[in-house]
């Protein structure tokens, strides 16, 4: 397992992390303004919000051989913190969110939320899936409320506040709407209000953009970080596309193919609000492509998998 | 409106034959009734008041054994899909069982419940509970994983899951079973009262038979395909169309 530690050049030294003022006003003051930049994979001196210690999983695949997925993952992620994790198709970086969500079980190892191990689901951490998973026999309102509905939240209060986190993706209007009738990137703002409707403390998001025009998910990145930097929660946010990774992430975890494995990780020192276009974020992506490009072609030999072994020099989309 | 012109066209023609093969007199009038001597029968029987009664009854008993059938379908189809051992043994049983008339069960059913309406409740609902089982099953199996998942993610689990989450995500995918269901145990339902004297559609529809009177047993056959056509396009059609209205066009893809 090596896990080689690189920082980026701080371009443009930011005397004061842009979301400090909103961070004092999260509700739940559990995020402070030293929650970025730590240093990685140091001893922390208080708890991770989420801390991942030698996950494991494998599974029987159809023919009966035992399949390794993830590969002892060690992982801490700090209250308030945008980690994104990256990697090629089929490295489980999907399967780790779904852990981390309690919607399955890992082989081995532990996950700790607030020092206390995962058991099933729970509403401080919310999944928001690619295909945004919003349930189509509800209206908008009705799927933002769900949350708080399932946890007894009284009607009036529900009410309330789905008004507010509709208000907060833009979507007051559309309440009463029902789920075919919005866009896609619409959709995906829905989804986001759901989970956040639900007051988690960790959101984990699973490629919520990438079923999205290039237009919608520049804007979609835009509110995800307001939304960020005005609520302090937590995300990990999982993502094939590097530069979106730049784009968002405090951190950037590179993992490997099958097994999936913690390759590198990559502290982002970029000052907010970034955008993809921007040329920091260009030359901290091509960094990492570097490394992710050995991973993609090896997931792409595994998929030919008839000793044609095709060599791709750019790989994703950078 | 040409929708109607064409339905108005066709009826018309059809009940002209009727007529004319009727007045040709090939057959003599207690064997081939003419539809006047049908429309006469079912003028009389409403206002006797007998055909209300018989509606009455059956109605009463379609719905209590295809409410029964329902809520034991749904329960026994999910717990099929759910659970493998269930799905490897029971499974095939159920789809066995469903080449079973449901009519056979009747000399059991009047042994085990008697000469009374639990006997015709039984019927009813072994006509109609495997449909809806099945139709559950399928409905549990071909729903996109991901609203279960998303569910319990958002804090549903147990019967709040079931109810508010696996069955609306499942209703779009069961709709057609549960109508299959519906015709079977009306079906049912039908023959059982033919069999039994015991008020409803099915024996006021023999009586015409012992009477010798055709008339009335077409009066009767016209209602029970009316009744069955009134559910469907009311409380299925409405259904579906609800269902499509929320899901978009075309809910089960």
């Amino acid at each position: 397992m090596s896990t080689n530690v690189q920082k980026f050049p701080n371009q443009f030294p930011l005397p004061l992390d842009p979301r400090f003022p909103a961070h004092s006003g999260s509700p739940r003051g559990k995020v402070g303004p030293v929650s970025v930049r730590r240093p990685v994979r140091g001893v922390s001196p208080e708890i991770a919000k989420v801390g991942l210690s030698e996950i494991c999983l494998s599974y029987r695949t159809q023919s009966g051989e035992r399949l390794l997925a993830l590969d002892h993952i060690n992982l801490q992620v700090h209250a308030g913190e945008f980690v994104c994790i990256v990697g090629p198709s089929g490295c489980g970086k999907s399967t780790l969110l779904h852990l981390v969500a309690g919607l399955h079980q890992q082989t081995s190892g532990q996950i700790l939320v607030d020092g206390t191990p995962v058991q099933g689901p729970g509403t401080d951490r919310i999944l928001i899936f690619q295909e945004h998973g919003l349930f189509p026999w509800l209206t908008v309102g009705q799927n933002v409320e769900f949350g708080m509905k399932m946890k007894g939240v009284p009607k009036a209060e529900r009410e309330e506040k789905t008004r507010y986190y509709l208000r907060l993706v833009h979507l007051a209007k559309f309440e009463k709407s029902y789920i075919h009738q919005l866009s896609g990137g619409m959709r995906q703002r829905v989804a986001i209000a759901r989970a956040l409707a639900t007051e988690p403390d960790v959101l984990l998001m699973d490629e919520p953009f990438a079923a999205l025009d290039a237009q919608t998910r520049d804007l979609l990145h835009d509110e995800l970080e307001r939304i960020w930097s005005e609520t302090g929660r937590t995300i990990i946010f999982v993502t094939h596309n590097v530069r979106e990774a730049i784009r968002l992430g405090d951190r950037v975890i590179l993992m490997t193919f099958r097994p999936g494995r913690v390759k590198s990780e990559f502290p982002v020192d970029l000052p907010r609000p970034r955008h993809l276009e921007d040329p920091t974020v260009a030359r901290a992506a091509r960094e990492i492509l570097d490394e992710l490009r050995d991973e993609i072609n090896r997931s792409l030999e595994a998929e030919y998998n008839e000793g044609v072994k095709p060599h791709v020099k750019t790989g994703v989309e950078a | 409106m040409k929708r109607a012109a064409r339905y108005i066209i066709f009826y018309s023609a059809l009940l002209g034959l009727w007529t004319l093969l009727a007045e040709l007199k090939i057959w003599p009038p207690y064997l081939f009734p003419t539809p006047w001597g049908v429309g006469e029968s079912l003028y009389a029987g409403f206002q006797d008041h007998s055909y209300w009664i018989a509606i009455r009854v059956s109605m009463q008993r379609v719905l209590i054994g295809y409410g029964i059938s329902v809520i034991l379908g749904m329960i026994l189809g999910l717990g099929v899909a759910s659970n493998k051992f269930l799905e490897e043994t029971m499974g095939g049983l159920l789809v066995s069982l469903q080449s079973l008339p449901s009519i056979c069960w009747w000399p059991l059913a009047l042994l085990w419940f008697g000469l009374n309406q639990n006997a015709i409740l039984f019927v009813v609902i072994m006509g109609s509970l495997l449909s809806v089982t099945l139709a559950m099953e399928d409905g549990r199996k071909q729903m996109p994983k991901i609203f279960g998942q998303a569910g319990r993610n958002l804090g549903a689990k147990g019967f709040n899951l079931f109810w508010y989450v696996l069955l609306p995500a499942s209703l779009p995918f069961i709709v057609s079973g549960l109508k299959q269901g519906w015709a079977f145990a009306w079906r049912s339902l039908i023959t059982a009262e033919m069999l039994y004297l015991s008020l409803g559609l099915g024996q006021v529809l023999m009586m015409g038979r012992d009477l010798n009177d055709m008339s009335a047993v077409i009066a009767v056959m016209v209602l029970i395909i009316a009744i069955g056509y009134i559910v469907d396009g009311i409380v299925f059609k409405g259904m579906e169309r609800h269902l499509q209205n929320k899901w978009g066009l075309t809910p089960a893809t």
